[in-house]
């Protein structure tokens, strides 16, 4: 799995930190996400895509490894 | 729902809990329809998870302001507070690059981190409330004695303001927006106190700036002259007040009375307290009472399921009836209090999507959390049929939430 985020998209809201802590951050100085974890270890994959799925401006986007 | 009947909102419901029959048919058969607001404009009215999602990410359109002639009020001159009238008391950017500066600025402040470290307050201030109502007896209301004091007891925090000064807020706040019991004349007289207070509070934090909001607003801004003015503190105050008491204080009420309508859910949760953030989260999409939804005024031309909707349209996006769709949710009209994926639209989506979207699932994670553990055997005390809905234009909520305990 490889997580993408899109800071040009990214609204502050945190959802992202507050589903997956251990993959996503926010930025102290403007809120904006930043990404701990671009490949993140199997057992974060379903907070990692739940993150993706609430993120309100979707900015978090994931592509399976095939 | 007959052909050529023009719709009018609100929508009328016949139980305070569930949606209006009308959401159902209009997703399935007529996703972009018009409607008549109460101040007997027009707008367009979408219902369809995609196409409200769509549009309230769309960078190019926002609420309309004062100087959007043509655009569809909400309701009759002078009616509906400084919230709903447009001509709007904030002096905030509302769109564009300024609206992003001043979003970061501010929003930097809202993170989840943040936001969870002020939960070990917010619990005190929880536990601190149950504790009076308890001590008043019951049966109460849960909504007087703990949705509508804690949300602005937080907000003082947020603020820096004293605790003693508390109430005064929750005075101020219920008069900007309570306009069936407040007066123009008193909301402005509220407005008047409310900016001289603040104006005093934000000088005085100029001279020492502390770890709230304000204080880390202006110390950021030094040296780099990028800072909010007076007048953008002011209206920054003025809007989480505006934006965040009255909607969580609702919230947390409506919460309440849901998970207590159908006490399985509740029971559900004693046994199991970590579905409490899931638990939160659905109880914000199963909500019908969010108020008829949030505006934007199209200033193009944009094609939406198939219909064009001319430049100088006002939309109105329901996010609780998109919250309903079953293309996106399924069984989208039970509570599902293990949902996730939750991806609901109460709080918006893009660019403006709500700023205090942390603040407001942490303060009702918290108030589920302490009254689960504290109230184990909180029922309600009347028939879910006769919760009464409050009058309210923009946001939607139950008058009072009699509980037993």
């Amino acid at each position: 799995m490889k997580v993408h985020v899109d800071e040009g998209r990214c609204c502050g809201a945190g959802q992202c930190v507050l589903v997956a802590s251990e993959v996503f951050d926010q930025r102290d100085e403007d809120g904006i996400v930043t990404l701990l974890e671009p490949r993140p270890a199997a057992d974060l994959h379903a907070a990692a895509r739940e993150a993706a799925a609430v993120c309100p401006a979707s900015a978090v986007t994931i592509d399976d490894d095939r | 729902m007959r052909e050529n009947e023009l719709l009018r909102l609100p929508l009328p419901s016949d139980n305070p809990l569930e949606p209006p029959a009308e959401w159902e048919q209009l997703r399935r058969r007529c996703p972009v329809t018009t409607v008549e607001l109460p101040s007997g404009d027009k707008a367009a009215y979408l219902t369809r998870y995609d196409d409200v999602k769509a549009l309230l990410s769309d960078a190019r359109f926002v609420r309309p302001t004062a100087g959007d002639v043509g655009a569809a009020r909400i309701a009759p001159e002078g009616a509906g507070g400084p919230a709903a009238d447009g001509s709007t008391a904030l002096a905030l950017p509302d769109r564009g690059e300024p609206h992003l500066r001043w979003r970061r600025q501010v929003g930097k402040y809202f993170t989840a981190k943040r936001m969870t470290a002020l939960r070990p307050g917010m619990v005190r201030i929880a536990e601190g409330l149950v504790d009076d109502m308890v001590r008043h007896g019951q049966p109460a209301d849960l909504k007087a004695g703990l949705g509508f004091p804690l949300p602005v007891y937080v907000i003082c925090e947020i603020l820096g303001v004293p605790a003693g000064d508390r109430d005064r807020f929750s005075h101020w706040s219920d008069a900007f927006l309570n306009v069936s019991r407040f007066t123009g004349d008193q909301t402005r007289a509220a407005y008047t106190e409310f900016a001289e207070y603040m104006s005093a509070h934000i000088a005085t934090t100029r001279a020492a700036p502390g770890e709230d909001l304000i204080g880390m607003v202006i110390r950021e801004s030094e040296g780099e002259g990028q800072g909010l003015t007076d007048e953008e503190l002011l209206g920054t105050a003025m809007g989480l007040l505006v934006a965040g008491h009255e909607t969580t204080a609702n919230m947390i009420g409506k919460m309440v009375a849901m998970l207590l309508a159908d006490r399985t859910r509740w029971e559900r949760l004693l046994a199991d307290p970590t579905l409490v953030r899931t638990a939160v989260d659905e109880a914000l999409r199963f909500d019908t009472n969010l108020g008829f939804g949030i505006r934007r005024y199209l200033t193009e031309d944009v094609e939406v399921d198939g219909e064009l909707l001319p430049s100088g349209t006002t939309v109105v996006c329901s996010m609780p009836a998109a919250n309903r769709d079953e293309r996106v949710f399924s069984d989208a009209d039970d509570m599902v209090l293990s949902r996730s994926p939750n991806p609901h639209l109460t709080f918006g989506a893009g660019p403006h999507s709500c700023l205090g979207q942390s603040l407001a699932r942490t303060e009702l994670q918290v108030t589920l959390e302490v009254l689960l553990r504290k109230l184990p055997n909180l029922r309600l005390d009347v028939p879910v049929d006769e919760l009464k809905r409050v009058e309210g234009l923009l946001v939607g909520g139950l008058r009072t939430v009699p509980v037993r305990w």
